[in-house]
């Protein structure tokens, strides 16, 4: 056993890989969710709005990261949507622009027919310069934003018409998977305007400890990795009844399941390559 | 003047940007350099698709150990890049039936763009990143040992938050009574997420903005000019 250990080929690793996360897959594992403080916050934070509130939404990823990101894009589409909020979505993000039209696709078309677009979602699409855009859009959003992502001038949209600059926002949701990212929305957009701006924000999981130093008064509410968009879908589920929301909105939940083997075989192989390497060194001191 | 002029454009941009920050009055001028931030940011993307068809065409032209990749990188970026721009199988715009391609949109549903980034652009980037996770596994085999105490605390860590970032840490510690519930996985995670994480991620980045206010400093005043390049060329 010793032996077969440690001379293990990793082509058994993969493979035991490839199975921990397709098992519970095709067995559609699911496991009970318990929401964290954090997913409470970015709940509540959108709870709290009226209806007509206005939205900023921030695609800041890519389809890279989109596993990751995605089903909690769904859910705060989904979530501000259900709410009656006015859905602004902006990209920083060369393809955030397509992770947008994706989900309006998937949410709004699908599930919310009755919206209209330029009254209660746009899509103001990509523009490059990263924070720069930020600083700009905080002043006048028109310097940068002259036309929507389809090119449709920002005068015949009827929602941009009373809209000077995103300090009227009443929230903003970024989801991001780096730099720009959230980092740039809170450092350049929330901290300067504390009084006029708040946000939340979900990112990948290698993101997230770099975002802890700003919660909570910066930044209230986080959603981290696909967990945290697995408790937030939880308490979209348990506010808008289990029956009432769209299997659709269950994506991160269903993910945990390979997660949680994943994990779980990550501890194992750990465990094991550290058992032959005391092993080892025993052998040495002999 | 090919290093004093640039040298004096970032000087007064960045000296700019300081100033609108502190004088209300030159807000104004702050948000002017920002756009042309925002200008130079876009002009920047054809510099980079300049630089990598330079740096490839040269490893093609040279026959350098793996052309065939950068082979493959030019012809895709050059691909793309002609669907795109001239809107290759693109329809006019709904609005107006009767004008030519040129009014509809780039990446609509069924053009040859949106058939790249759906078919090859989406599947490939995700591929790439979901290979992680096999070749993190197989690092945690042969290299997360606990060598040391340092390394061994590191290892526990990674296993509570490995557990607690999943329902496993709730189950493996649920019977554990409330006056404990600190002891419980899923919120020891949470701690060493709350404390020792962000102790740690303040002070790097209170190191990282000392760190950049110091070098900033030091390339606005053209003591530190080594962003210009050597000046050989």
């Amino acid at each position: 056993m010793y032996r077969f250990l440690r001379d293990l080929d990793r082509r058994w690793i993969f493979l035991l890989m490839l199975l921990a996360v397709a098992v519970p897959i095709l067995l559609q594992s699911r496991f009970p969710e318990t929401p964290s403080a954090l997913s409470r916050a970015v709940f509540d934070q959108i709870e709290r709005l009226q209806p007509g509130d206005r939205v900023l939404l921030a695609f800041d990823f890519d389809p890279a990261s989109a596993g990751e990101l995605g089903p909690m894009a769904t859910s705060f589409t989904y979530h501000c949507a259900k709410k009656g909020l006015r859905l602004y979505f902006v990209a920083l993000w060369p393809v955030g622009s397509q992770m947008i039209e994706r989900t309006i696709q998937d949410v709004i078309l699908q599930d919310f027919p009755e919206l209209a677009y330029g009254q209660d979602y746009v899509n103001l699409g990509y523009k490059s310069g990263g924070e720069g855009v930020i600083k700009v859009i905080l002043t006048d959003i028109r310097q940068l934003f002259t036309t929507d992502a389809q090119g449709t001038p920002v005068d015949q949209i009827p929602m941009l018409q009373d809209l000077a600059t995103i300090r009227q926002m009443d929230l903003i949701v970024s989801i991001s998977a780096g730099t720009p990212g959230t980092k740039e929305w809170v450092q350049y957009a929330v901290t300067p305007y504390p009084e006029d701006l708040r946000i939340v924000a979900g990112c990948t999981g290698v993101q997230a400890p770099l975002m802890y130093p700003y919660i909570p008064d910066q930044l209230p509410g986080l959603l981290g990795a696909i967990k945290g968009a697995a408790e937030y879908e939880e308490l979209v589920t348990r506010a808008y009844g289990r029956g009432a929301v769209p299997g659709t909105y269950s994506e991160a939940r269903r993910r945990m399941g390979p997660q949680l083997v994943a994990h779980v075989l990550m501890i194992l192989l750990i465990v094991g390559g550290n058992a032959i390497y005391f092993a080892e060194r025993r052998q040495g001191a002999r | 003047m090919k290093r004093t002029v640039p040298l004096l454009i970032g000087s007064v941009a960045g000296f700019v940007l300081i100033i609108a920050y502190f004088v209300p009055a030159a807000e104004g001028w702050g948000e002017r350099v920002s756009i042309w931030f925002d200008v130079l940011a876009s002009i920047a993307f054809i510099l980079g698709g300049g630089n990598l068809l330079q740096a490839h065409l040269r490893k093609v032209r040279e026959r350098r150990a793996g052309w065939a990749y950068s082979a493959v990188t030019v012809l895709a970026f050059a691909v793309t890049l002609w669907v795109g721009l001239a809107k290759v199988g693109v329809h006019p715009n709904p609005q107006f039936p009767d004008s030519s391609r040129w009014t509809g949109q780039y990446n609509e549903p069924g053009t040859p763009f949106w058939w790249i980034y759906e078919y090859a652009f989406v599947p490939l980037t995700a591929t790439i990143f979901a290979l992680l996770a096999f070749y993190v596994a197989s690092a945690a085999f042969r290299a997360f040992r606990a060598r040391n105490t340092e390394a061994a605390l590191l290892l526990g860590t990674a296993f509570i938050i490995l557990l607690g970032r999943t329902f496993a840490g709730v189950y493996l510690t649920s019977w554990l009574p409330d006056s404990l519930s600190g002891l419980r996985i899923e919120n020891l995670c949470v701690e060493i997420m709350r404390v020792f994480a962000t102790a740690g991620n303040r002070a790097i980045m209170i190191g990282v903005a000392l760190g950049t206010a110091a070098v900033s400093l030091k390339i606005l005043l053209g003591v530190d000019r080594s962003h210009l390049g050597s000046g050989e060329d």
